[in-house]
């Protein structure tokens, strides 16, 4: 595939990525194969246990490129940085500058909600937005994807052959466009052709 | 090819919000005006869903002539989840770094700022209680919600958080058990009135409101992440204007005054816990 001239003319400024069940080993090679320094922030909703509060971040910040940090309320957005979603808080994207944490009612099932703060990202970031939808047992992103698309934004779905669960994906896949079905090692290349526009401002 | 749902997504922008809020506050004097706006959308979003109205024009209209459909609308948005001993670890700090210096104290003033139903005020006086401090504290208990209010003044929480709640307790390491402090009446968990005989229960909006007294320890916790940064740095002020020098802030888990005005005029006691004592005036 040529990510090049699928990249062309889009002027990305945020990434969502979403999770569940299946995706933490893909997640992980993501975030070990970002190239540095990568540009744009990312955010990432990630499904856990619900009182798992240590150790999460850890785990994945062992082979990371890239600084995680789970945000505090009104945290000012920093690129170079992966922002995870806080265990039992709703994580949205409250404008450009800040994030905004919520515990208002389980969507999906789920706090952290993928839904929740993939549609407040495509609120804020509009067709300027990249999101990302893992492997996963639930429906949860489903909606967000379809908000994100709506509102002009570009989505990515595992391609469902790699996902270990493939419910998550494949709802959004049933109600929305979907712009690209990706190996989980072909997000990485995706993202470093990305990153490469952006440093050297093809884009 | 996908099936578009025949559900249309209503997508809202920021000038309807505004809108709403600009006709909510001339009509009633509630300063919705400066709520977190991402989460505040999606409570419009929810509200919309639930009374099937179709837009921002036809929620505005039910607001401005149905006064009684008004109040129901700030249930509806005002996010009212809360639960004992909500971060365990957090009333551990509370009994190591902050009652032994209240126990010093002859009487001490204390202010749950945006109480909800009740649960946190609950939990603190059990462990004023157990500290031997309890009949030494003035209590305050606010929100801006009359129905939140009244449950509080109750003491009684549903049976289905119970065995949470005895989770949560027993994270604490507190002696005994939560159940040494209630009864079961009436598919309730009736809490000891004794509990709450030195708090008052009074209505207090943190965005229009000013200080009405003075305290030692102000708990302001899981309310102002609804807030965006304006009227946290307004709440902020009216905090530290209600503390007394060396006076207690206690914030959310997940909050942070790092970014606010006056920041500078705070020690930081816990910062895991969000533990901040006041060191200037
Ligand atoms: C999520 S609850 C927090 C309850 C408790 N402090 C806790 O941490 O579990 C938030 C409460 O803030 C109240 N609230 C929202 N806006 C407010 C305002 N402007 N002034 C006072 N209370 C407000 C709501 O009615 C709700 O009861």
């Amino acid at each position: 595939m040529n990510f090049e001239s699928i990249l062309k003319n889009k002027k990305f400024e945020a990434i969502v990525i979403g999770g569940s069940a299946g995706s933490f080993t893909v997640i992980t090679q993501i975030l070990a194969e970002l190239p540095q320094p990568f540009v744009l922030p990312i955010f990432m909703c990630l499904h856990r246990l619900k009182d798992k509060r240590e150790g999460f971040k850890e785990a994945l910040e062992i082979k990371s490129k890239i600084k995680i940090e789970e945000p505090d309320d009104k945290t000012l957005i920093q690129q170079n940085i992966a922002y995870l979603a806080p265990a039992n808080y709703h994580m949205l994207i409250e404008n450009k500058k800040m994030i905004s944490l919520a515990t208002t009612e389980l969507v999906q099932f789920s706090r952290p909600s993928i839904d929740v703060m993939f549609e407040s990202a495509a609120d804020v970031y509009r067709d300027k937005l990249l999101a990302i939808l893992l492997s996963g047992a639930n429906k949860d992103g489903a909606d967000g994807m379809r908000t994100i698309k709506e509102r002009g934004g570009f989505t990515i779905i595992q391609d469902l052959n790699t996902c270990s669960m493939i419910t998550m994906p494949e709802a959004a896949l049933k109600i929305t466009h979907i712009d690209l079905q990706l190996k989980p090692n072909q997000i990485p290349d995706f993202l470093r052709t990305l990153n490469h526009l952006i440093l050297n401002e093809v884009l | 090819m996908f099936n578009r749902p025949d559900e249309e997504i209503i997508h809202i922008e920021l000038e309807e919000i505004t809108k709403l809020t600009d006709a909510i506050f001339t009509k009633y004097g509630y300063d919705f005006g400066n709520y977190a706006v991402s989460s505040f959308k999606r409570r419009i979003l929810m509200v919309l869903k639930k009374y099937g109205l179709k837009s921002i024009d036809k929620l505005i209209q039910k607001i401005l002539f149905e006064p009684s459909f008004f109040e129901q609308f700030v249930l509806d948005i005002t996010v009212n989840t809360t639960e004992m001993f909500r971060d365990p670890t957090f009333y551990k700090a509370l009994k190591q770094q902050v009652i032994p210096i209240l126990a010093t104290k002859p009487e001490f003033n204390v202010w749950h700022a945006a109480c909800s139903t009740g649960e946190e005020v609950i939990s603190l006086a059990i462990l004023l209680d157990q500290e031997g401090i309890l009949n030494k504290a003035k209590i305050y208990a606010t929100d801006i919600n009359h129905v939140v209010l009244q449950k509080a003044a109750s003491a009684a929480f549903p049976v289905r958080n119970l065995d949470f709640y005895h989770e949560n307790y027993a994270k604490t390491e507190f002696p005994g058990q939560l159940s040494d402090y209630y009864t079961i009446e009436n598919g309730m968990m009736q809490f000891d009135k004794r509990l709450i005989q030195n708090v008052k229960f009074k209505h207090h909006d943190l965005a229009r409101d000013v200080h009405f007294y003075k305290f030692d320890l102000i708990l302001c916790r899981n309310v102002m992440i609804y807030f965006n940064q304006e009227l946290q740095n307004r709440v902020f002020e009216l905090l530290h204007n209600s503390l007394f020098m060396n006076g207690f802030l206690c914030l959310g888990a997940k909050e942070s005054l790092i970014w606010c005005k006056i920041a500078d005029k705070f020690e930081t006691v816990n910062s895991h816990e969000k533990i901040f004592r006041k060191i200037k005036s």
